[in-house]
């Protein structure tokens, strides 16, 4: 599903490595994990499965294509089996909550016909049937958030890439934040998920890959956030 | 492609920025104005070339004493020059030929045409050359001062100054066009790079949503296209309006007279597409240009 080969990535403007000769490989339908300081290459990872950089050395594979070798052309495609989350929820302030995830399937052209039914059947697999009509300055953080889990997941990817998607929330909402990224797992998509957060990992029990100055230093199965810490 | 979405987008970025939309359709229309008005200068050269070219190239003017034996010999050896291959056609003007075709050409000046004497005007050949450039020949041929000649000048030399003057207006005109254009694209690229980040959280989301690179940039170079297409329309109206109310009125005279040519409608017809086209394939590339060099779409 998701492989890294041997993957180091420099940036111009650092004399270290933002990943260090890295390896490893997610399968389909697992849920995973990134944990690891600021700078240890988390959000590196990232940026190199969604093709907005390439490695500086080394392979990455997503769903059996290489990226360095794939054309311009083919990058939009590749983006569209897989979905996105952030932080910051990055919605369109002046779009309502449903406008918000319609967009996502107007710009790759999908049928009105399928909007129209696709939206509000993900809007309330994210519990926001009732606030469609409500714009993002409206709604509390998790709300906010639910918004960007529902656009990210409404064109079904095969990956959902999530970066501290609870890093703005406070501990109740960021569980419920986490019940619905379960219950998208469940569905057969992979979740890779960067994150700060130490009760979360240490509650879920799932694959735990840490980064330390762009190394692997741990990968473990059904892992915690860390011993020591 | 949804065609709403593309062109509510573009009407919003246009919105968004007025003052710099305003100031890239001014300069856009500026340039492609100055570039209509050196294409209607260049057809208005070749037009006038056509009528003064097409006439006299060379006068042999005779002396006021010239004998009928004298004028007969240059006539004997004009005919031998057409047999040689160097003058192509040469015609006779008495004096009051010269006096009434002279009587034309100044009808606009009155009190010159009162003061000239009928016979002030001196009886000439006018030849026209094969090569017009041969008019050496021609010099050499008839010396000046003998044989009841009295001067041979080749009106091609008056004629090509006044070119090259038309030339160097036509030149000056097409190199403001071209600074002037310079600016356009400049400032269409700055207008672009506003645009973009003015909508950089939509452009963000549809890269990671997979939008496809036209849907993402689509917006952004009709954006620019439809500003230059504004600015050619507005060349046009320019156009349009020189000619009603400088070309028509100014220039009556001239025209009339037949020293100059008119700028038809359909010239003005005919390089309207360019501008058009010109102004609109610019803005757009240059859109493209920048989207591709500056912004991260």
């Amino acid at each position: 599903m998701i492989e890294l080969q041997h993957v180091t990535k420099l940036y111009p403007a650092s004399a270290r490595p933002a990943l260090d000769d890295v390896s490893t490989e997610i399968d389909k339908g697992e849920f995973v994990f990134l944990i690891g300081s600021s700078g240890s290459g988390k959000s590196t990872f990232l940026r190199l499965l969604l093709k907005e950089d390439d490695p500086t050395t080394g392979t990455v594979v997503v769903n059996g294509k290489t990226l360095h070798t794939m054309s311009k052309w083919a990058v939009p495609k590749l983006r569209r089996t897989m979905g996105c989350v952030f932080q910051d929820f990055r919605l369109l302030r002046n779009r309502t909550v449903e406008q918000n995830v319609a967009f996502a399937l107007e710009v790759i052209n999908k049928p009105q016909r399928t909007i129209k039914r696709v939206v509000p059947e993900v809007l309330e697999m994210v519990g926001l049937e009732g606030k469609a009509g409500r714009l993002p300055g409206e709604l509390s953080g998790g709300e906010q958030q639910r918004v960007a889990i529902a656009r990210a997941f409404v064109n079904r990817p095969l990956v959902l890439l999530a970066d501290e998607p609870t890093g703005n929330l406070d501990p109740e909402t960021s569980e419920g934040i986490m019940l619905l990224l379960e219950r998208i797992n469940r569905t057969g998509t992979t979740v890779i998920m960067a994150t700060h957060d130490y009760h979360i990992v240490d509650s879920m029990r799932r694959r735990v890959i840490e980064l330390n100055g762009g190394v692997i230093t741990r990968d473990q199965s059904r892992g915690v956030y860390g011993v020591g810490r | 492609m949804r065609v709403n979405f593309v062109l509510s987008e573009v009407a919003t970025g246009l919105r968004r920025n007025v003052t710099m939309t305003v100031a890239m359709i001014l300069t856009t229309a500026i340039s492609l104005g100055l570039m209509g008005t050196g294409l209607l200068i260049a057809g208005m050269i070749s037009d006038m070339k056509e009528i003064y070219y097409d006439k006299v190239q060379v006068s042999i003017f005779l002396a006021d004493g010239v004998t009928e034996e004298q004028r007969a010999s240059v006539e004997g050896q004009l005919v031998q020059l057409q047999d040689e291959g160097e003058v192509k056609a040469f015609l006779y003007e008495s004096k009051e030929q010269a006096y009434e075709r002279f009587q034309e050409q100044f009808s606009q000046q009155p009190d010159l045409v009162q003061n000239t004497p009928p016979d002030a005007l001196p009886e000439s050949f006018r030849v026209e050359l094969v090569n017009p450039e041969r008019y050496d020949v021609i010099a050499a041929e008839f010396p000046d001062g003998v044989d009841g000649v009295d001067q041979v000048r080749d009106e091609g030399d008056f004629l090509d100054r006044l070119f090259s003057l038309l030339n160097g207006a036509r030149n000056a005109t097409i190199a403001v066009a071209v600074v002037q254009a310079l600016a356009a694209l400049l400032l269409i690229s700055n207008t672009i790079q506003l645009a973009a980040f003015n909508r950089r959280n939509e452009t963000n989301i549809m890269r990671l949503v997979g939008a496809s690179r036209w849907y993402t940039q689509l917006p952004f170079i009709l954006e620019a296209a439809l500003a230059g297409l504004i600015g050619a329309l507005l060349a046009i109206g320019g156009l349009v309006l020189t000619k009603l109310l400088f070309v028509d009125k100014a220039l009556a005279g001239p025209i009339k007279a037949g020293i100059i040519p008119p700028v038809d409608w359909a010239e003005i017809a005919f390089i309207s597409p360019i501008i058009a086209a010109a102004g609109v394939g610019l803005a757009a590339t240059a859109a493209y240009v920048t989207l591709r060099l500056y912004v991260r779409l």
